[in-house]
């Protein structure tokens, strides 16, 4: 584990990586994209609009996997102090906010036309948009400690405490009555409510959407190295002068 | 013995961590059907909230009658079931045998419930039209 924390090693792989990754998403996104929105069948109850799912779906998923990786990397940076490790939550919460935010827009628009409203305060919206802000706090709060530099735990102690969330969102749909229906796909059970001309756009849009996401995580990560960097050389040379 | 101080810091997540899930499973508990964003018809005591409520199941089955802009439908949960009557624009999903949710009050004296909003559930399974038409044939032969 500790030869993979290692910046320069990191920025070795992750040079590869990055093109990788991006080629990838953006080819498996707009395939997944196409084929949903042009080459798939409507829905028997909801016609055209089930579009929207090869969207909000992906963007879901990634908005709380994301949230599990910001987590994970903060328990680490915790524990281990790894740098690499608090790089890596400082480059995953922008991108977690975002798409937590396309799920929520794309899931308004698509309340409309079926349920008739863009908004209810029922379990499963409600956390999601309790996801938003607890990566919004985040972000506030790694910008300022950055700013004040010395030891840097509040961001990481809020990510942690956070992840409570996540088995509150995946659950909302079964602990309460909501607006929001059930899960239609059960990875531990192997099983889809979904007819296959459905599911395979949706998982190749899935696909897509997380090698976009890790390639985001990797250029931030890099940005981030190489602005550390910057900062410690000019630090080095302002002393120098001095 | 001491503990190294990377295996305090762990000790020390982890500790938290259980402690917040059990401060999580407290708060729930407490919460119980209070986070709830309706209830079924069989939820209901025999005596009728006063108070606003939501009101969701399904709109059963050849229970659904038009008079002009006014409805009347039975929302029912397969246990119990309640009248409702609503008038106004509905989503575009409300059909029978559909998930339904309708806000409003019962009235006192007959029982049925008063909607003035109504939204739309839809289920979890999505197929193409063709498919569902195919298994509603079926359904229909093995009646």
């Amino acid at each position: 584990m500790h030869r993979y924390a290692n910046p320069t090693r990191f920025l070795k792989i992750a040079r590869i990586a990055t093109p990788l990754t991006l080629a990838l998403g953006l080819i498996l996104t707009i395939a997944g994209l196409y084929i949903g929105l042009f080459a798939s069948p409507p829905d028997y109850q909801q016609g055209e609009s089930v579009r929207i799912m090869y969207v909000h779906v992906p963007a879901a998923w990634l908005g709380s996997g994301g949230y599990l990786g910001l987590a994970i990397a903060s328990a680490t940076a915790l524990i281990w102090r790894h740098p690499l490790a608090t790089i890596a939550a400082r480059a995953i919460a922008p991108a977690g906010a975002a798409f937590s935010a396309i799920c929520l827009m794309s899931g308004a628009l698509w309340g409309k036309p079926t349920w008739g409203t863009y908004w209810v305060w029922d379990a499963r919206l409600t956390s999601m948009l309790v996801l938003l802000f607890l990566y919004l706090g985040y972000l506030a709060l790694a910008a300022a400690e950055t700013e004040r530099g010395g030891e840097r735990k509040g961001a990481a102690i809020l990510a942690l405490v956070g992840a409570i969330n996540l088995p509150i969102i995946k659950y909302s749909v079964e602990w309460w009555n909501t607006l929001h229906q059930g899960s239609s796909i059960s990875i531990t059970q192997g099983k889809s409510a979904m007819a296959p001309e459905i599911l395979t756009p949706l998982l190749v849009s899935v696909a897509g959407f997380t090698f976009l996401f890790a390639a985001i995580v990797l250029m931030r990560m890099r940005a981030l190295l190489a602005e550390q960097r910057v900062e410690a050389r000019s630090r080095r040379l302002a002393e120098a002068v001095a | 013995m001491k503990l190294k101080a990377k295996h305090q810091r762990l000790t020390l997540v982890v500790g938290a961590l259980v402690a917040l899930g059990g401060a999580g499973v407290l708060a729930f508990t407490a919460l119980g059907d209070k986070a709830t964003y309706f209830y079924a018809p069989s939820d209901l005591a025999a005596a009728l909230p006063t108070d606003a409520i939501r009101l969701g199941g399904m709109v059963e089955e050849g229970s659904l009658v038009r008079a002009g802009e006014t409805i009347t439908f039975r929302v029912t949960d397969m246990r119990a079931q309640r009248a409702v009557t609503y008038t106004g624009i509905l989503p575009d999903l409300f059909r029978e045998g559909q998930g339904v949710i309708a806000e409003g009050t019962f009235d006192p004296a007959s029982g049925v419930f008063r909607a003035d909003t109504i939204l739309a559930k839809h289920d979890e399974n999505y197929m193409p039209p063709e498919v569902a038409g195919a298994m509603r044939k079926t359904a229909s032969v093995q009646e």
